[in-house]
Order: structure tokens, then sequence, then C-alpha cells
């Protein structure tokens, strides 16, 4: 990278976003090394989805900057950002309809692999590409509904799906927005398994609500209250921290120490 | 593209390979273009005689242009209201071409549909920059407002087009090659068939593209394009020139075949048939503006010889079409070859013979009143009585209408009781096939 001394994957400086008068995110401080696994936690309203729709070019930002492995990205668009490596999932499922699970993958990876607008070459000629689409399809488990178009899939399924499209062109920072939302137990137990699998050595950020999820699955937690980082660190010094406690974990731990405690 | 040079020797091939779909010597693939090359070449000596071969000659230039519509509506989700911009100033261009060749510019008359092909490249590079910006509605709205701007200066710029008299050419010009002039019909006819068969071939090979299918990736979900890498703008524009340029392409057979283009080519009324008929004969699969495309020329050509209701005709069947059908002949025919696959097309034969004969019944009934209707308004002055069906109506008398209302109403009870008795019957067959999917699936 140009700037070796920035050797974040992600970093944000004083991120401001407003919408109209009201000042979503506050100046939002948060620097991710390369290959570590975030979850950003924090009330309703506190920008969660804000923050991942600004880092993924969705919004541009009132003020502040967004580097991702050193580069500026902040206003940019959201094609623009994805082709510099960064890749998201949406909260609810954001699949192609009409198109087969294997389409939908394949449809994922075009651009990765170089393809890009192309209309003088064959999909069915393109090894690389469906034979990456077939592989992404066994990672994410749906080798068998290759054919279903992904409206006909069951949620879980969609959701799968949803994550499959996210990685399939090979970046390396990846943004997913409540991965398990309305999800059973067992479901969602299956799924962090799932997500594990297909974003190793990947940079992570996940927006979560479950506290199971969060514990599970982050090397470090990113709490933002009101728009702003209150603290960012391993899960043990986030669950210790007082003013985390005081402003939103308080009740939620309580919970998740009596389950840990139960087991 | 290293992995074309080498290859990953070690790495096996992914257990669903039989998936891919390339496959050489697909024999079905050969069966079906095979026969729609012998349907073009044969269909003139089946149906031979003047009108006959006018028709055909219109059919494969409504294929083009429906299909090259469909581009827009079916794969890429554009409701765009003014295609016959591009198809329309294709014919202009390629008309002036033919006099361009006739003042002795050196081009084969049969490459004329490339030039209008070439045209409508043009127009749609630059018109279509504006429309691609927006999708959906406003997208929609853009290509109104540019269809009648064209139209609006098809009569402001005669030294163009022609102004209310159009541009003619000749066709029979330049150098004849082997004896083929293109005075006679039915060479036009070959002309325009080896077209309509490449340009099916290519636009065909296009859905089968890295950019055919982000088209219709853009549109299932334009938004989730751009998070893949995609511009979603310039995956709408490049597509839209394609279609363009094969509307262009039809612009230009339209052209060769009339040897005339007058302002309505680029009107409002042209868009609208291609939207009308590539919907009817449906959307969501290939081939189905070709069935469209055909009915457009069946129902432009013999229908409006039938009856001076023509049109009111036209709108039920697309009224009713919306309303029962929304995927078109297309979706009609690919459920019904489903049903048949597993099985089960001869429980469902006798329901569908039964609902053709009420239907029928219906519409004798309500076409002897729209007749009768339609008499009043053209011709009540000097005969009250009109011949329908053999039958003579009187269009004053209250019998006729008494008589023709209870055929439609009696029609009507019948088709109802029918349908609802089919209906049942087609969710049932639907039910035990999911569940022999089901059943595969589990093996």
């Amino acid at each position: 990278m140009t700037t070796s001394r920035n050797s974040y994957a992600i970093e944000l400086k004083d991120l401001r976003k407003s919408f109209g008068k009201t000042e979503i995110i506050r100046g939002a401080n948060l620097a991710v090394a390369p290959g570590e696994r975030v979850a950003i936690i924090g009330p309703n309203g506190a920008g969660k989805s804000t923050l991942f729709n600004l880092i993924s070019g969705r919004f541009g930002p009132t003020s502040g900057e967004i580097l991702l492995n050193g580069h500026r990205i902040d206003g940019k668009k959201p094609f623009e950002i994805n082709r510099k490596g960064l890749a998201r999932s949406f909260q609810i499922s954001n699949i192609f309809g009409r198109l087969s699970v294997f389409e939908n993958l394949r449809c994922g990876l075009l651009w990765s692999l170089g393809y890009r607008y192309a209309f003088w070459k064959f999909l069915a000629d393109l090894r690389d590409a469906n034979d990456r689409a077939e592989e992404l399809m066994q990672m994410i488990k749906l080798e068998s509904k290759h054919d279903t178009l992904a409206m006909n899939l069951t949620y879980a399924e969609q959701r799968a799906l949803e994550i499959g499209i996210t990685i399939a062109g090979g970046a390396n920072v990846v943004l997913l927005d409540e991965p398990t939302a309305g999800m059973s137990k067992s479901e969602t137990k299956r799924f962090i398994d799932l997500i594990r699998d297909v974003t190793v050595g990947k940079t992570l950020l996940t927006v979560e609500h479950d506290m199971g999820v969060v514990f599970g699955l982050a090397d470090k937690i990113a709490v933002l209250v009101y728009g702003e980082v209150i603290a960012f660190d391993v899960p043990e010094a986030v669950r210790a921290n007082p003013r985390v406690q005081e402003a939103y974990l308080g009740s939620v731990l309580a919970e998740q120490q009596a389950a840990d405690a139960a087991v | 593209m290293n992995q074309t040079l080498h290859p990953k020797t070690a790495a096996p091939a992914p257990a669903s390979a039989k998936y891919y779909e390339f496959k050489p010597y697909n024999v079905g693939r050969v069966v079906v273009w095979g026969g729609f090359a012998l349907v073009l070449i044969l269909a003139p000596l089946i149906f031979s005689g003047g009108l006959a071969h006018s028709m055909l000659s219109q059919m494969g230039i409504a294929i083009v242009a429906c299909l090259s519509y469909n581009i827009l509506l079916g794969q890429g989700g554009m409701l765009s209201f003014g295609h016959s911009v591009y198809t329309g100033l294709g014919a202009f261009v390629a008309v002036h071409g033919l006099n361009r060749i006739a003042g002795g510019m050196p081009i084969p008359v049969s490459l004329i549909p490339l030039v209008g092909g070439l045209a409508g490249v043009f127009f749609a590079v630059l018109l279509g920059f504006v429309t691609t910006r927006k999708s959906g509605t406003t997208f929609a709205m853009i290509t109104l407002g540019i269809g009648e701007l064209v139209h609006s200066m098809a009569l402001m710029i005669p030294e163009f087009f022609g102004g209310e008299a159009g541009v003619s050419a000749n066709r029979v010009v330049g150098q004849s090659v082997m004896g083929i002039t293109f005075g006679p019909q039915i060479q036009v006819y070959y002309l325009l068939a080896i077209y309509a068969f490449i340009c099916t071939a290519a636009m065909y090979a296009f859905t089968r593209t890295p950019l055919g299918r982000m088209l219709n990736a853009v549109r299932d979900n334009a938004e989730r394009v751009e998070f893949i890498g995609y511009n979603t703008e310039r995956v709408r524009y490049i597509s839209f020139i394609i279609a363009g340029f094969f509307a262009g392409i039809a612009g230009g057979m339209y052209a060769l075949n009339f040897e005339i283009a007058t302002a309505e080519v680029v009107g409002a009324g042209q868009s609208g048939a291609y939207l009308l008929f590539t919907f009817l004969g449906g959307a969501t699969f290939f081939f189905g503006p070709i069935i469209g495309a055909i009915l457009m020329v069946v129902a432009f050509v013999l229908l409006s010889e039938f009856t001076k209701a023509w049109l009111l005709y036209l709108g039920l069947i697309f009224t009713f079409m919306v309303m029962y059908a929304p995927g078109g002949i297309a979706s009609l025919i690919m459920m019904n070859l489903r049903v048949a696959k597993f099985g089960k097309l001869r429980l469902v034969w006798t329901s569908y013979l039964a609902l053709a004969g009420t239907a029928l019944i219906m519409l004798i009934g309500a076409a002897a009143m729209i007749e009768m209707v339609y008499h009043l308004q053209l011709a009540t002055a000097t005969e009250p009585t009109l011949k329908f069906l053999g039958v003579t109506l009187n269009a004053t008398s209250l019998d006729s209408w008494f008589g023709a209302a209870l055929v439609t109403l009696v029609g009507l009870g019948m088709f109802e009781a029918t349908r609802r008795q089919f209906a049942r019957q087609w969710g049932e067959i639907q039910a035990e096939i999911e569940k022999e999917i089901r059943r595969r699936e589990a093996l």
C-alpha cells in the first residue's frame, strides 16, 4: 500500500453524517487491522446501519474520512468501493429473485474476474467463473438448489445466498449487516459456523444483536452509542467497561453471563 | 486469463459440472434452430400468394423489432414507451441510404438493414445516454417524452423526414447480384428471413453473455448490482445501445420492404404496438416476442380487414391477458409443457376444449353486439341490418340485441363454471407436480 504507516483495513476518522438537521453519526473513529473480526453493537438507533451505508458508499458522509487499506473511499460510489475490495451484505435479503442460485453467485463474481460488460463471450465458456460459482455453492451448502430460483428459497437459504453473493467477488473486507436476523437458535448456530468458514483470512465487520453471536464470532467489539464509538476492544475488556455497561450492555450482559454460568 | 493457459490440473471437476450450459452438440438446440430456419425457408412455399408473402415479410421485420424491444422490457425491466424512435429513425436513414445507392453510392442493397442498424446505434448512443440514467417510472416517462419529441420533429424537419408524405425510395437499384434485383417480393422475403434468423440468433446469444446476465440482475435488483462491482447505469446504457442496433436493423428491413418511411413509423402508436405485442407474446421468455410479432402482423393486416372494430377486440384481448396470463402466451406454453413433462396433460385437455367452446360462445355474443354498435355508429343512415357470421342482424331491433345478449350471458355463465372447475383441477395438478419434484430431490 502507498502509505506504509497506515496498515489498517478500515479506518474511520471523525466521521459525521446528518440527515436534515439530525446528526446520526457524530464523529465516529475506528481503526480495524487486516484480518480482524469486529462486531459493532449498540442500542437501536445508534447508527449501526448508517455506518455500514457510509462505509459501503450507499450514502456519502457529511464530513470526515473513510479509508480502505489506506485509500480514501468516502464519497465514492458503491461499485467503485466494491472494486477496491470491500463487499457487504444486507439486513433484508437482497438477492436476484428471478435468477437461479448458481446465476446469483456467478453474477457476484463476474466483475472480480475481469469480465466487466462483455457481450462477446459466452458465460458457459468462462471456466473460472463457473468453477468458482460451483465452489461457492458448496461453501454455502446450496448445491442441491443449483437451479432453484432465488425467490423460491427458504428464508435461511436466502440468508446463506446473501452471504454467498457478498463473498463471491473475493473482497478482503466484508461487512455483514445482521446476518442472523430472523433466524431460529439452531439455524443461527449453524450459520455462524458458515460465516466463520467463508470469511477465513478476511477482515470482517458485522452488525449483530445476538450477544451469543457477537462473543462467539468477534475478535473485537466496537460499541456505537448515539453515533459515536464509545469503546473498541477485545470482548472481555468491553464487558468490563463501566461506560459500556451504563450505556448499553448492563441488562444484555447479565443475561449472557447467566447463560454462560448455566453452561 | 491465466487459467486458460495453465488449467489447474490438480483440481477435481466440481460434482455438479453436468449443469454447465455449454454442450457443443446439444441435440435440442440444433433441432430448435434448425426447425426455425426450416420454417423461415418453407413458409413462403406453403403460404403462397401476394398477401401471404407480404405478411411473412412483415413478420420477419416484427420479430426483430419485438425481440429488440424485449431486451429492454423482459431482460432489463425497462418499460420503454419510445422504441419506435429507433426502429423509425433506422427506417428513415435506410430509405435515404437506398436513395444514395440510386445516386451511385456503391453499397449493395442487401446491406441496407445494417445501415438502419448503425443509425439505431447512433441514436441510442445519443438519446440512451439520457434515458438510461434512470430506471422504473422515470425511465418510462423519459422514453415517452423523447418519443413525442422525435415524432414532432418528423413534421418539423421535412428536409429529412419528408413531411406528411414521408420519404420514398426504390429498392431495385444498384448492381444486381446473380440476378437478384430485390424486385419480386419473394426475393425481399428471403433477404429479410436471413436477417431475422441471424438477428434472433445474435439476440439469443446476447442473453448468454456476462452483460446479458447482469442486465437480468439489474432488472431483479438494481441496488444489489451496485455492490458487486457493476455500474447499473452502464449496464443499462450498453444494453440499450444493443437493443437500438437491432431495432435499427428492423427499421432498415422495413425500409427495404415498403420503400417508404413516414412520420408514423416514429410515432407513439408504433411504440405502443411493440409494447403490447411483446407483452402478449410473453416478455419473460426469449421466444415470447416472436409469437407476439406474428400476432401483431396478423392483427394489423387480417383482423383489420375483417372488422372495423379490430382495435377494440385487440384492447379486450390485451386486458384479458394482463388479468389472467400476465406472462403472455409464452408462459402459457411453458406451463403446459411442464404439465406435459410430468405426464399430466391428458388430465386437462378436455377442460381446455370446454374452456375454448364456452369462450367461443361468449365471444360470438359479445362480437355481435360490438358489430351492431359499430354498425349503428357508421352505417345506420343507409341500412339497419348487417351480416354477422351468416346471420342477418338488425341493429335497431330489440330481438337482435336480446338474442346477442342472451348468447353472451349463457357463454359467460358456462365459461365461469368451467373456469372454476379448471382452476381447481390445475391447482391439484400443480400440487402433485411439486410433490413429485420433492420426491425426486430426496432420492
